[in-house]
C-alpha cells in the first residue's frame, strides 16, 4: 500500500506543478499585454524553467548506490513512461522532425515508424529481462550473461566502450541543440548558451543522479507536451476549425495533393524552375572547362572589383564583389567540389515539390523500389537502434517490479505518441500555409518572421525567398526553408503571440536537456560502475562510488560541451548514425543474451566487435563526409542505415563463433533461466 | 538462490512473444512494402498509405504492447504458484 500513497502523492505533486505551469503561461500572456518586450519573455521562460529543474535536482539529492544509480528502484510506471519520453524526445525529435517530414513527405514517416515501433522489441525482447536482472548498467547485463570460466571484463569492457561512443555522439548533438536554442531565444553567444544549459544538465544529474533525473524528466515532459501541442492546435483551429490537428489534418492532406498538381502546371513555377536548370547547365559548362574556367572565372572576379573600385560603384556593391573574391575557389580542385555542390543544388531546386503523400516518388519505378528499400532498410536501424540505445534501456531498471517494467513501456509508448501523432499533422498544416498563403503573396508584404529568420544567421540563412523571376511574386520554387525552422517559427507563422514562442523554445531546450541528462548520468555510470568498481576497485566504499561517479560525469559533460562548441558539422544525421552503431552493436547480444542460451563469451565478443566494424566500414565506405563515396553502396543502401548489414553480420558472428567455442559456463545459464522465470 | 522455473511459463512468454514479433513484422514490412498500391485507397479521407505509416502503425504498435503487458501479466499469475517468488 505504501506504493500506492506515493504514486498518489507524485500525482498530487506534478498537478500542482502543471497548475504552476499554466499560471506562469497566463501570467506572460497577460504581460506581453502590457508591453513586456520580447526578449525579457525568452529571458523569463529560460530562466525559470532552468531554475525549476535546478531546484528539482536539489530536492532529490542522494548519494546512496541506489537511489544515485536507479532512483531506488521505486519509480511507478506511469511516471517511468513519461520520464522515458522525455529522455527519449531529443532535440532532433522536437525541432527536426516535423521539418523532415515537411521537406521529404512521406518518405520523412520512416523515422515515425521507426522510433514507434522499436518499443515493441523493447517490451517483447529486452527490458523486462533487464529489469528482472536487477542491476545497474547495460554492460552489467552482459558481463553477467557472457561470463567466461575465468573472467567477465572482457565482454564488459567491449560493452562500455561501445556504450560510451553511442552515448556521446547523442550527447554532443543534444548540446549542441542547446547552445542553439538558448543563442536564438536570448541572444547569448553561441558557447555561453552551451555552458548556461551545462550548467543546469550538472545541478540536476550531479546532485541526485537518476533519482534527481528521473523526477527532472517527469516534469520536462510535461512542458515538452505543452509547448508541442498548444500550437499545433491553434494552427489547426485557425485552419480547419477543428482543434484536434491529429484528426483534422487529413482534409488537408488532400487540399495540398490538390494544389501540388496545380504547381506543375503553373506557368510562373515552370518560369523560374528553367531558370534553375539553366544554372545547373552554366556550372556544369565550367566543370568540363576545369582548370581553364577556374582561372578565367577569378580573374572576371577580379576585373570586375576593380572596375567597381574605379567608377566608384556603390560601397555595397564593392563588398560584395570583394566577399565574391574572397570566397571564390581557392584551387581548381576546390572549384570542382564547390561547383558539382552548386550545379545539384540548382538542379534538385529546379525539380517539382516532392509530393507530401505519395510513398516512395521517384521518376521511375527502379528509383521509386530504391526508395522503398532505404525507407525499410531506416526503419529497421531504427527500430533495432532504439531497443538497443543504453539511456533508454537503463531507465526500465528503476521500476519496482518486472510487470511494472512493462506497464512503464506501454506508458513510455503512449506519451510518445502524444508528440508523435502531433508531428506529421504540424508539418502538413505548416505546408498548408506555405501554399496557399505564402506562395502567390507579393514580395512588397512578406510575413515579419521571413525576415526574423532569415537574419539569424547569415552565412546559412535557415529561410530565404528570392525573386528569380523578378515578378514580384513569390512562388513556391523561390522558397528555401531549413527544415530546423519549422517547429520554431510555428507560433509566428501562425500568428500567434510571442509567449507561445518562448513557450516552444522551453520545449525544445527541455527537450535537449533531458536527453542530454540521461546521456551523461549513462556513460558516468559505465565508467564509474563498470570500469571503476567492477574493474579497477571492488573493494571502493558505496561512497566512494557514487563520489568517483559525479566526478566523471564532471568531466564527460565539459568534454562533450567542449566537442558541440566546435560545431562538429551534420551533427543531426550523426544522431542517425548512432541508432544505426547501437543496433549493430549491442542488440545481437542483448536479444540472444535472452532468449539463445548457447552464446557464449567469446560469440559475444566477436558480435559486438563484427556488428559495430561492419557499421563503421559501411559508413566510412559510403559517407562523402567520412571520405567514401556512393558508388560504393551496397543495394543502393544509404549509409544512415548501415545497421542492416551490421546486425546480420553481428549475430552470425555471435552464433558461429558461440558454436565453435565451448557452452557457456553454468553460471551464466543459472541467470538466463533466473531472468526468464515469473 | 535460483529456483528452477516451471517450463510451461516460459514455453507460454515464448509464443507469446513470437505472436507479437510476427504481428510486429507482419503490419511493419507490409505497410511500407504495399505503400504505393495503397495510396490510392482512402480511409475516412486519408490516403490509406499515409494514414498507416503516420499514425496507423504507431497505434498498432500501442496495441501490441498493451497486450502483451496484459497477457503476460496472466501468465505470470497463472504461475505464480509453481514458484517462489524472488520478484522483489
Amino acid at each position: 500500500m505504501n506504493d500506492k500513497s506515493f504514486f498518489w502523492r507524485l500525482v498530487r505533486y506534478y498537478s500542482w506543478y502543471t497548475g504552476g505551469f499554466v499560471a506562469l503561461l497566463l501570467v506572460l500572456a497577460i504581460l506581453e499585454q502590457e508591453g513586456l518586450p520580447r526578449t525579457w519573455i525568452g529571458y523569463l521562460f529560460m530562466f525559470a524553467t532552468v531554475v525549476l529543474y535546478a531546484g528539482i535536482g536539489i530536492m532529490s539529492r542522494t548519494s546512496e548506490v541506489s537511489e544515485y544509480y536507479v532512483a531506488g528502484r521505486r519509480v511507478p510506471g506511469l511516471f517511468n513512461g513519461m520520464a522515458t519520453a522525455a529522455d527519449w524526445i531529443s532535440a532532433a525529435t522536437f525541432i527536426s522532425l516535423a521539418g523532415g517530414l515537411y521537406l521529404q513527405g512521406f518518405d520523412g514517416l520512416a523515422y515515425i515508424i521507426g522510433w514507434t515501433g522499436g518499443y515493441c522489441l523493447v517490451a517483447l525482447l529486452i527490458a523486462p529481462y533487464l529489469r528482472k536482472f536487477g542491476q545497474y548498467t547495460i554492460p552489467d547485463f552482459l558481463a553477467a550473461r557472457y561470463r567466461g570460466r575465468t573472467s567477465s571484463n572482457p565482454v564488459r569492457i567491449l560493452a562500455v566502450i561501445a556504450t560510451i561512443l553511442i552515448s556521446f555522439i547523442y550527447v554532443v548533438a543534444q548540446i549542441y541543440g542547446v547552445g542553439l536554442i538558448a543563442s536564438r531565444f536570448t541572444g547569448v553567444d553561441f558557447s555561453v548558451g552551451i555552458f548556461l544549459g551545462l550548467a543546469s544538465i550538472l545541478v540536476c544529474s550531479f546532485l541526485g543522479g537518476m533519482r534527481a533525473i528521473t523526477w527532472t524528466q517527469v516534469a520536462q515532459y510535461i512542458i515538452i507536451l505543452f509547448a508541442y501541442l498548444i500550437p499545433v492546435i491553434w494552427l489547426s483551429a485557425q485552419h480547419t476549425h477543428n482543434p484536434v490537428a491529429q484528426i483534422s489534418y487529413g482534409s488537408v492532406l488532400t487540399q495540398i495533393a490538390d494544389i501540388e498538381k496545380n504547381f506543375d502546371v503553373d506557368p510562373k513555377e515552370m518560369q523560374v524552375r528553367t531558370i534553375f536548370k539553366a544554372r545547373a547547365e552554366a556550372y556544369d559548362v565550367r566543370l568540363h572547362n576545369l582548370p581553364t574556367s577556374w582561372e578565367q572565372g577569378r580573374i572576371e572576379a577580379q576585373q570586375y572589383l576593380e572596375k567597381l573600385k574605379r567608377n566608384n560603384g556603390s560601397l555595397i556593391d564593392i563588398r560584395a564583389a570583394s566577399r565574391a573574391l574572397n570566397n571564390y575557389p581557392k584551387t581548381p580542385e576546390e572549384a570542382e567540389r564547390i561547383w558539382q555542390q552548386e550545379k545539384e543544388n540548382y538542379l534538385a531546386r529546379a525539380e517539382p515539390p516532392i509530393p507530401q503523400a505519395t510513398p516512395f516518388a521517384a521518376s521511375s519505378p527502379e528509383a521509386s523500389d530504391i526508395k522503398r528499400n532505404n525507407f525499410l532498410a531506416l526503419v529497421f536501424c531504427l527500430m533495432l537502434g532504439t531497443a538497443a540505445l543504453p539511456h533508454i534501456l537503463m531507465r526500465y531498471y528503476t521500476t519496482p517490479s518486472v510487470q511494472e517494467t512493462r506497464k512503464s513501456i506501454f506508458w513510455t509508448l503512449f506519451f510518445i505518441l502524444l508528440i508523435y501523432l502531433t508531428v506529421p499533422a504540424l508539418a502538413v498544416l505548416v505546408k498548408y500555409y506555405i501554399y496557399t498563403s505564402l506562395v502567390g503573396s507579393d514580395y512588397s508584404h512578406l510575413p515579419e518572421w521571413v525576415s526574423y529568420w532569415a537574419n539569424i544567421d547569415k552565412a546559412h540563412p535557415l529561410v530565404s525567398i528570392t525573386d528569380i523571376n523578378h515578378d514580384g511574386i513569390v512562388q513556391l520554387s523561390e522558397i528555401v526553408l531549413d527544415g530546423d525552422i519549422i517547429v520554431l517559427a510555428t507560433p509566428e507563422i501562425a500568428k500567434l503571440p510571442y509567449y507561445i514562442s518562448g513557450l516552444v523554445a522551453a520545449g525544445g531546450l527541455a527537450a535537449a536537456l533531458s536527453t542530454a541528462d540521461g546521456l551523461l548520468l549513462t556513460i558516468s555510470n559505465a565508467l564509474s560502475h563498470d570500469v571503476y568498481y567492477k574493474m579497477i576497485d571492488p573493494q571502493a566504499s558505496t561512497a566512494k562510488r557514487v563520489t568517483v561517479s559525479k566526478l566523471l560525469l564532471l568531466v564527460v559533460a565539459l568534454l562533450a560541451a567542449y566537442t558541440a562548441s566546435l560545431k562538429p558539422g551534420d551533427i543531426l544525421s550523426m544522431v542517425g548514425a548512432a541508432f544505426s552503431l547501437a543496433a549493430s552493436a549491442l542488440f545481437p547480444v542483448l536479444a540472444l543474451g535472452v532468449f539463445w542460451k548457447r552464446g557464449n563469451q567469446e560469440g559475444a565478443m566477436a558480435a559486438i566487435v563484427v556488428g559495430f566494424a561492419t557499421c563503421v566500414y559501411y559508413m566510412l565506405h559510403t559517407y562523402p563526409a567520412l571520405g567514401g563515396s556512393a558508388s560504393g553502396q551496397w543495394f543502393h543502401i544509404a549509409p544512415m542505415a548501415a545497421g542492416v548489414f551490421g546486425v546480420p553480420a553481428g549475430l552470425l558472428a555471435l552464433i558461429v563463433v558461440s558454436l565453435l567455442t565451448p557452452p557457456p559456463d553454468p553460471r551464466a545459464l543459472t541467470l538466463v533461466n533466473q531472468i526468464r522465470a515469473p | 538462490m535460483f529456483t528452477p522455473h516451471p517450463p510451461s511459463h516460459w514455453r507460454s512468454t515464448r509464443r507469446l512473444t513470437l505472436v507479437l514479433l510476427l504481428a510486429w513484422f507482419g503490419l511493419t514490412f507490409g505497410v511500407i512494402f504495399f505503400a504505393r498500391e495503397m495510396a490510392n485507397m482512402t480511409f475516412f479521407g486519408w490516403p490509406l498509405s499515409f494514414y498507416m505509416a503516420a499514425q496507423g502503425l504507431a497505434l498498432a504498435y500501442l496495441l501490441i504492447v498493451a497486450v502483451y503487458t496484459w497477457q503476460m501479466r496472466k501468465i505470470d499469475r497463472r504461475h505464480q504458484d509453481d514458484v517462489q517468488s524472488d520478484n522483489r
